[in-house]
């Protein structure tokens, strides 16, 4: 056996048009178990689109997916779930008529085996509820338990979108623009909660926000058309001409926070 | 249980009482009628209830089931013409025929969502009609007489009206029991849940249509319950029993009464077909009057009659 | 042989009703995106008002203008006052909505008309039949109903194909909010598409009159069955709807005819006769049963969403 770590998710040659317009064009990226890889790049360079296809919404015409090296490229949205796998919408995409404990919960059921309970109360069990409790705690929304979602605020929505995903106890986290919309101090807040989630999952993070990029990523990887022109390290990728051409913008100075 | 003390409250749990008590009613005033009518009125709301599992709480709006009050009406009715009594075998009979119908039908209109269902639903509950009124030899058209009530070999004599109706209210209760439990389970989240936002649901990994298909035959199962005691309380059983005429008259009885609830449905079960005698003494046109008011109420009063007594669900 | 042509041309002219029917209820549904359970009652209306306009004026075709105009009417009257309302709002209102104009019309229309069906009686003229191939006998009437509906099938794939308001239409059914973005006065339109839809299913109606009599309630029957005709055409497809009524109606009206002697190769006189109804009900079901385990969008759907 080599020593060198198997990436936890591994895409290769993935494409897919939609009539005329190429959203993924041979895209080849891995991401490491523990890391926190970035994916950047401008507007409608198919960044959904691969989460899309990552979760198995959508079917590509070719190329494959590993997920801890088993090929998934063909399974089911749900049983991708069922393997580790759990991403956030960039829309969000919540039970609006439920609480927030609800949503939440709800999550945790969905990784508790199958649903064919007919009969106990499932807003009395503990081992459903804890746990959800414990992952709005994580986002910082505890105490917002108990209110229904079509009450709370799009910040909040987003929040609780990385609590669902949390739930799901999985190995990775696709999060898809997890900051958009958001304020600068509710940023920072996400910041600060994915800053501390990183050291327990490995997260796929496609983002805009380059101070929370830059704050983050131990890989970045850029998205253009569809293709990826640069992935590595991050000064790698502030400083490729390529990059900077493409996304960055010539002579832009982007402030970055350590930590 | 704690309930607070509200209106809507009030009004549903004083229905139940008051459905409980109509035969002592009856029995003091020697006001017969009041009990056939309201057996009737306690067999079709809990009807009701079973659409309203897969309606309200599931999001799956079955135009076609009223098939299943004829389905188990008519499994009692064949028997009995057959020469088969005994409540013992034509009621189990009828639940599973019944439940095989619903998992048939389930399992092919599920595959679609929204209006495609609506349709496909009336359409399979036609065919149903259409079968029924084919039927030679059990009547056709005309329908199939049954002579004898179920029995049940001294336990229970259904041919005692008293005795039936208190049969109908305690299969209410239950039905009521039994769908309230379910909603509120593991296997009620998921249901709802996938009403709310089928594709969350299955992004976090929870496979819909089993669950719905089962929702769908417990709903259909229990429909069919109700058809059994229909057919036992009319003496009778025909075609007309599943026109999707019918199925309309169920999902007038939960919107009428408020979908959001496992009581709503009983509450329009009891307004509607009340409204239905008291419209009929006035003019023979009586529909006229109904049909625009149904609109009315989609247009401005949706949350039925539960609605207009306050706002959200309970439960 | 004789037999087969004359049940295959009355398959094909159910069939053309069926789709006058369907066209302007996946029309509604296409651009309106309205479920209008109530598209029976305004088939319903055209007999009646055929039967009524026909004995009151002496004349046929004029009573026929008469009816399908006073259907036009009546189908705009019910878009401003009712459908107005629904449009955006849950399938299930809509279905709820219309349910309640389904009762609203069969009790009007045995209130002015009475319980007892009306008949539609056909002028000499029509009355005949015509001989086809030699020896090939078959009613004028029959006839007339198919070449008027293919008639009406090419206009209306003139209109649809190759007119500015077809666009319109075409666009409106693959894609709402489009054209409500270019400006166009979406409430004529839908007031007219509707309309359109009613006078369709008017024709529908009156010409069927002739054939069965025109009763309370023959609307929601054959809307059912044009429900089963846009399962299996596929939501919001001119075409779809038309070769699907082909098809459904050769299907029930040949299988219904034949099945009898199909079944009797397999069973028993006795067992066939009995079983023979049951199942020719059954057909056109079981064939939707089967396009949607195979394809449930249907086998021509136009919507994009």
């Amino acid at each position: 056996m080599t020593d060198a770590i198997d990436p936890l998710l591994s895409i290769s040659g993935l494409s897919k048009r939609f009539g005329g317009v190429v959203a993924s064009d041979n895209v080849t990226l891995q991401v490491k178990p523990g890391e926190l890889h970035a994916i950047i790049g401008p507007n409608g360079a198919g960044k959904t689109t691969l989460i899309t296809q990552l979760m198995g919404e959508i079917r590509p015409d070719g190329g494959k997916v590993l997920f801890e090296g088993e090929d998934i490229t063909a399974l089911p949205t749900w049983q991708r779930g069922q393997k580790g796998l759990a991403r956030s919408f960039q829309i969000t995409s919540l039970f609006l008529d439920f609480t927030a404990l609800d949503n939440v919960a709800l999550a945790v059921q969905a990784q508790a085996g199958h649903s064919f309970h007919f009969w106990r109360n499932a807003r009395k069990q503990a081992e459903l509820r804890e746990p959800a409790r414990a992952a709005l705690a994580r986002v910082g929304l505890a105490g917002r338990e108990d209110i229904v979602v079509s009450n709370m605020s799009h910040g909040e929505h987003r929040q609780i979108e990385i609590a669902m995903a949390l739930a799901m106890k999985p190995r990775m986290l696709l999060l898809d623009e997890p900051m958009a919309g958001m304020g600068p101090e509710e940023s920072a807040k996400l910041v600060k909660t994915l800053r501390e989630l990183k050291k327990e999952l490995t997260i796929l993070l496609i983002e805009h926000d380059m101070e929370a990029v830059f704050a983050l990523a131990d890989r970045i990887s850029v998205l253009v058309y569809g293709r990826v022109i640069a992935s590595g390290a991050p000064e790698d990728i502030r400083n490729n001409a390529e990059v900077k051409k493409a996304y960055l913008g010539d002579g832009k100075k982007t402030a970055v926070a350590h930590g | 249980m704690t309930q607070a003390l509200t209106l809507r409250n009030l009004v549903a749990f004083g229905t139940l009482a008051v459905l409980a008590l109509v035969p002592l009613y009856s029995h003091a005033t020697g006001n017969f009628f009041m009990m056939t009518l309201f057996t009737r009125i306690v067999i079709l709301a809990m009807a009701a209830v079973s659409l309203n599992l897969i309606m309200g709480f599931g999001g799956m709006v079955s135009f076609g089931h009223a098939a299943y009050l004829g389905i188990g009406g008519y499994v009692v009715g064949i028997l009995a013409h057959e020469g088969v009594g005994s409540g013992f075998v034509q009621w189990p009979l009828a639940l599973v025929v019944s439940a095989l119908f619903a998992l048939v039908i389930g399992a092919l209109s599920l595959r679609t969502r929204g209006v495609y269902f609506i349709m496909i639903t009336l359409a399979f509950a036609q065919m149903i009609y259409y079968v029924g009124v084919s039927l030679d030899r059990y009547g056709a058209d005309d329908g199939l007489t049954i002579y004898k009530r179920s029995d049940f070999a001294g336990l229970l004599n259904l041919s005692n009206r008293t005795v039936f109706y208190y049969v109908c209210v305690a299969l209410l209760f239950a039905t009521i029991y039994l769908v309230w439990r379910l909603v509120n389970s593991r296997f009620g989240m998921v249901i709802q849940g996938a009403r709310s936002n089928e594709r969350r649901m299955r992004a976090i990994g929870v496979p819909t249509y089993r669950y719905r298909l089962t929702c769908f035959v417990i709903a259909g199962t229990i429909c069919g319950l109700a058809g059994v005691l229909l057919a036992n309380q009319a003496d009778f059983v025909s075609p007309a029993m599943m026109h999707w005429t019918r199925s309309g008259d169920l999902i007038v009885m939960a919107v009428l009464g408020g979908m959001g609830s496992v009581i709503g449905p009983v509450i329009g079960a009891v307004a509607l077909l009340v409204l239905e005698e008291a419209l009929s003494g006035i003019t023979e046109y009586w529909q006229i009057i109904l049909g625009p008011m149904l609109l009315g109420i989609v247009l401005y009063a949706r949350g039925g009659i539960e609605g207009l007594l306050q706002g959200g669900r309970h439960d | 042989m004789l037999l087969f042509v004359e049940q295959f041309l009355n398959g094909l002219q159910f069939g053309l009703l069926l789709f006058l029917l369907a066209a302007g209820l996946t029309l509604v549904f296409g651009i309106m995106d309205l479920v209008n359970l109530a598209h029976g009652s305004l088939y319903m209306l055209g007999a009646y008002f055929a039967a009524t306009f026909t004995t009151l004026t002496g004349h046929f075709i004029g009573g026929v203008v008469l009816a399908l105009m006073a259907t036009l009417v009546v189908g705009m009257a019910v878009e401003v006052i009712a459908m107005r309302r629904l449009y955006g709002r849950d399938h299930l209102d809509h279905v709820l909505g219309t349910f309640g104009l389904i009762l609203f019309f069969n009790e009007l229309v045995r209130l002015v008309w009475g319980p007892a069906g009306m008949n539609l009686t056909l002028p000499a003229w029509l009355n005949t039949s015509v001989e086809l191939l030699p020896g090939v006998h078959y009613s004028m009437y029959r006839l007339s109903i198919i070449i008027v509906a293919l008639a009406v099938a090419a206009v209306l794939y003139l209109v649809v194909m190759r007119t500015r308001i077809g666009m319109l239409v075409r666009a409106g059914a693959s894609n709402r909010e489009m054209i409500g973005a270019l400006g166009i006065n979406i409430k004529l339109l839908f007031t007219f598409v509707f309309g359109a839809g009613a006078a369709l299913a008017g024709l529908a109606g009156l010409m069927q009159a002739a054939i069965l009599t025109a009763q309370i309630g023959m609307g929601e029957n054959i809307l059912i069955l044009a429900f089963v005709v846009i399962i299996i055409g596929g939501i919001g497809s001119i075409r779809g709807a038309f070769i699907a009524s082909i098809f459904v109606g050769l299907v029930d009206t040949v299988g219904r005819a034949f099945l009898p002697d199909i079944l009797k190769l397999f069973l028993s006189s006795s067992a066939a006769a009995t079983a023979a109804p049951a199942i020719s009900s059954m057909l056109i079901y079981l064939v939707m049963a089967v396009v949607l385990i195979v394809r449930p969008e249907g086998l021509f759907p136009a919507a994009s969403k």
